[in-house]
């Protein structure tokens, strides 16, 4: 008890934290930035097993992130007959066509010696591949995405539930991080850091720009939710009482029928979405908790002890006969596939896919200031990084509005200094980041909570 | 003729914006290749860096502008960017005092100081929204086009015309121009030889009596200079837009790999590079055909690589191909 002292503290004051937004501006806006925080705790958690397990610098985290939200449009969406009966044919020989030039490029690599002549037919049938790939897919593409393009104009996806694509998206993000990791994970680390950046912009850009996956830029909107609609909860019984019963002693006091149909009717709008956020809470909560202990058991067991070896000292682990390059591919899979699992559950959440809103900025670096200020290589630590962090990124413009108006309290209102710091709230936000990152690495480098380990 | 016509084309549409663009890449590259060859640490702050020297440009051009001073024909910025370097430069080594030096000092591991760099890129960036705002900024004036297309087909007698704005052309001037000093003081200087000592052997320069702040001071004025110039040139060319800059880091540091990170040399031609294949890779050659192949076997289609929408997708993939088969850039890695 004595020795987590620290860490209950921690989460305490950020529950406190929220239940005060909760009182003072809405539970609405409170549970919404709970369950941010929820989804970015995920990610950290993914993060932290790459660089904290394993000291493998992933800065590529907002491709698999994506990856996971393309899971989830392909798993919830219906499929779209007329577009699979106009392209999916071609499409199919476009997938098989790409899995034989895998596999005869795999097959060169086996069986013949490293020469250039071999480096030279690689890059042939690569560049051939992609030329006869363009050829045969431009008809299909073309007649998938002129079918009804205000609305579909893409495949579509499998129709199951949503919830299904959180297992999918984690094997989609694993998938990449395979290929990721086989390319590049031989680098040193900060050219790692380069590669992994640049490789998941390639992917942004190919979820971005072909349609007919997901619609592209065009955004697919209005996916199937887990959890009832607000609109269905406000016209069933049960609920209604519920809030009632809940609201008794408020509606106790108005006497007037009418008046406490119509304070009813508010309290329900009101406790639907309050409701509906709630059931992603617990979704959520189900997720990180799991996450929670198998990541907690991996950091504990044999395994973990080796992770660590491997990364305080990877030439001793190696002659300790650990597999430092097998090790290391795992773990990057293994980061990136919890990732996708936030990715997907963040799609689920918002019930909508946008490409265009995947930027480095929130998708990447953000979570890395997540992970170095929450403590890595300490999952309690990562996942209260990222409820402080996602906390800060949202009050920031509140706080940075309300210090603005304490310092120039003396100037008019009118003032072009005052005004154009008031207009410019939004961007304190990364003067916080960035200033609470560099102290954090400045005077406490391990953290807000350090790694601990200790030997059971 | 109609060959004529084609390579005017080629000239038009892809040497001669990729010769700008690839000049903007490389000062940027060489700043990159710079900071990682002597401090040892990939700065992610590059493209806000370049974005702050491009603001403090902007808003002493602004001044100029109000009190009626300009330089004729040229943009006015030219005469605001001596002054923007200077205050860049005091950006830097109080960045340096403050924030690198410690982490320099305790002999941190690159990966921390490439970190911290995220820290600045945090902080850097906040600061130019809040100075400038977000938005797109164009602050060119003076005489726009030294050729246009116009006028070239009038004097040619060409199918095709050739625009050239005088951006392109200060561009490229300048780089060439910064570049070469850039080169003759690190060759020929006794202060550019002790920096690329350093960056070569730490130990053994420090043995030898150079003075490791003197070369860290040194690295971030060139380094303050490389970046307000590519900036502003930038900016000039295109226009100015906080986020733009940020993304262009990216490329950037595709082009420093490419040349092989350390190499000065490297980074200048690996600007290039990156800027030829992007656009020769996304261009659509069905015009050009249609110039020199016979009317039979005119194309159909718009002989197009890839569509413009992977224009970034393709430097980035180069630099993937680089680092699996050279990890030390094409023009061989060695220090500065």
């Amino acid at each position: 008890m004595r020795k987590n002292l620290n860490i209950i503290l921690a989460y305490a004051i950020m529950m406190g934290l929220i239940i005060l937004v909760g009182i003072f501006q809405s539970w609405n806006v409170a549970l919404s930035i709970f369950n941010m925080c929820l989804i970015s705790a995920v990610m950290t958690m993914g993060a932290n097993v790459q660089w904290g397990y394993a000291g493998l610098i992933n800065f590529g985290l907002m491709g698999y992130a994506a990856l996971g939200g393309l899971a989830a449009v392909l798993i919830s969406v219906d499929p779209v007959q007329e577009a699979w009966s106009a392209g999916g044919f071609n499409i199919l020989m476009c997938l098989w066509l790409i899995i034989a030039i895998v596999f005869l490029i795999r097959f060169i690599l086996k069986n013949f010696e490293k020469t250039k002549i071999r480096t030279y037919v690689i890059a042939g049938i690569i560049i051939a591949g992609i030329v006869i790939i363009r050829i045969t897919s431009e008809s299909g593409i073309e007649a998938i995405e002129a079918v009804n393009p205000a609305t579909t104009g893409f495949l579509g996806g499998l129709g199951l539930p949503i919830v299904f694509s959180w297992i999918v998206g984690a094997f989609f993000a694993a998938g990449l991080a395979f290929i990721v990791g086989k390319v590049a994970l031989g680098l040193r680390a900060d050219y790692l850091a380069i590669a992994t950046l640049l490789i998941s912009e390639i992917v942004i850009a190919i979820i971005k720009h072909e349609d007919w996956l997901a619609r592209g830029v065009k955004n697919v909107i209005g996916l199937d939710r887990p959890v009832p609609y607000e609109v269905n909860l406000q016209e069933t019984e049960w609920f209604i009482n519920l809030v009632a019963k809940f609201n008794s002693g408020k509606l106790e006091l108005i006497f007037n029928i009418a008046d406490k149909q119509a304070a009813l009717n508010q309290l329900v709008i009101e406790g639907s979405s309050v409701f509906v956020k709630l059931c992603y809470s617990g979704l959520f909560l189900i997720v990180v908790i799991a996450l929670l202990i198998v990541t907690q058991k991996a950091l504990y067991s044999p395994w973990g002890r080796m992770m660590r070896a491997i990364r305080d000292n990877e030439e001793a682990a190696n002659a300790m006969g650990k597999n430092v390059v097998k090790q290391h591919l795992l773990i990057f899979i293994l980061g990136s596939a919890i990732v996708g699992i936030a990715g997907a559950m963040l799609v689920t959440q918002d019930g909508l896919f946008t490409p265009g809103s995947y930027r480095p900025m929130r998708y990447t670096f953000l979570i890395w200031v997540m992970v170095i200020v929450g403590g890595s290589g300490n999952n309690f630590g990562a996942i209260l990084g990222g409820f402080a962090v996602w906390f800060l990124w949202i009050e920031a413009a509140p706080i940075s509005l309300f210090l603005i108006n304490l310092f120039t309290v003396n100037l008019p209102e009118t003032h072009e200094l005052k005004v154009h710091l008031t207009e410019s709230v939004p961007y304190f936000r990364y003067l916080m980041m960035g200033m609470g990152l560099l102290l954090i690495m400045r005077y406490r480098p391990k953290g807000i909570l350090p790694e601990k380990i200790e030997i059971k | 003729m109609d060959f004529l016509n084609a390579i005017i084309l080629i000239l038009n549409y892809i040497f001669v914006p990729a010769l700008t663009y690839g000049s903007q890449l490389a000062l940027g590259a060489i700043f990159v290749t710079l900071i990682y060859g002597i401090l040892r640490f990939a700065n992610f702050a590059t493209g806000d860096m370049m974005a702050f020297g491009t603001m403090i440009t902007i808003l002493i051009t602004w001044y100029f502008q109000s009190i009626g001073i300009s330089l004729g024909v040229l943009p006015t910025a030219l005469i605001a960017i001596p002054f923007a370097i200077i205050f860049m430069i005091v950006y830097m080594l109080f960045i340096d005092k403050f924030v690198f030096r410690y982490y320099r000092v305790s002999k941190s591991p690159p990966v921390q100081l490439a970190m911290v760099s995220i820290g600045v890129m945090f902080v850097t960036q906040a600061v130019v929204r809040i100075i400038i705002g977000p938005s797109d900024r164009r602050f060119f004036d003076g005489e726009k086009f030294i050729i246009k297309a116009g006028e070239f087909k009038e004097m040619t007698g060409l199918n095709e015309g050739l625009a050239i704005k005088s951006s392109q052309v200060l561009t490229v001037f300048i780089t060439l121009v910064l570049v070469s000093i850039l080169f003759w003081f690190l060759n020929k200087t006794k202060t550019g030889k002790s920096m690329r000592a350093y960056s070569d052997n730490e130990d053994l320069a420090l043995l030898s009596g150079i003075d490791p702040k003197r070369v860290v001071m040194i690295t971030w004025i060139i380094a303050g200079i490389l970046a307000t110039i590519g900036g502003a040139l930038y900016g000039l060319d295109k226009s100015f837009k906080p986020f733009t800059y940020f993304n262009n880091m990216l490329p950037i540091f595709a082009a420093a790999i490419v040349g092989g990170i350390g190499n000065p040399f490297g980074a200048f031609l690996g600007g290039y590079v990156i800027a030829f294949s992007e656009i020769f890779i996304t261009y659509a050659y069905k015009k050009f055909f249609m110039y020199i192949l016979p009317k039979s076997m005119e194309p159909e289609t718009l002989v197009q690589l890839l569509s413009t929408d992977y224009k970034f997708a393709v430097s980035f993939s180069i630099l993937v191909i680089v680092l699996l088969y050279r990890p030390n850039g094409i023009f061989k890695g060695k220090v500065l």
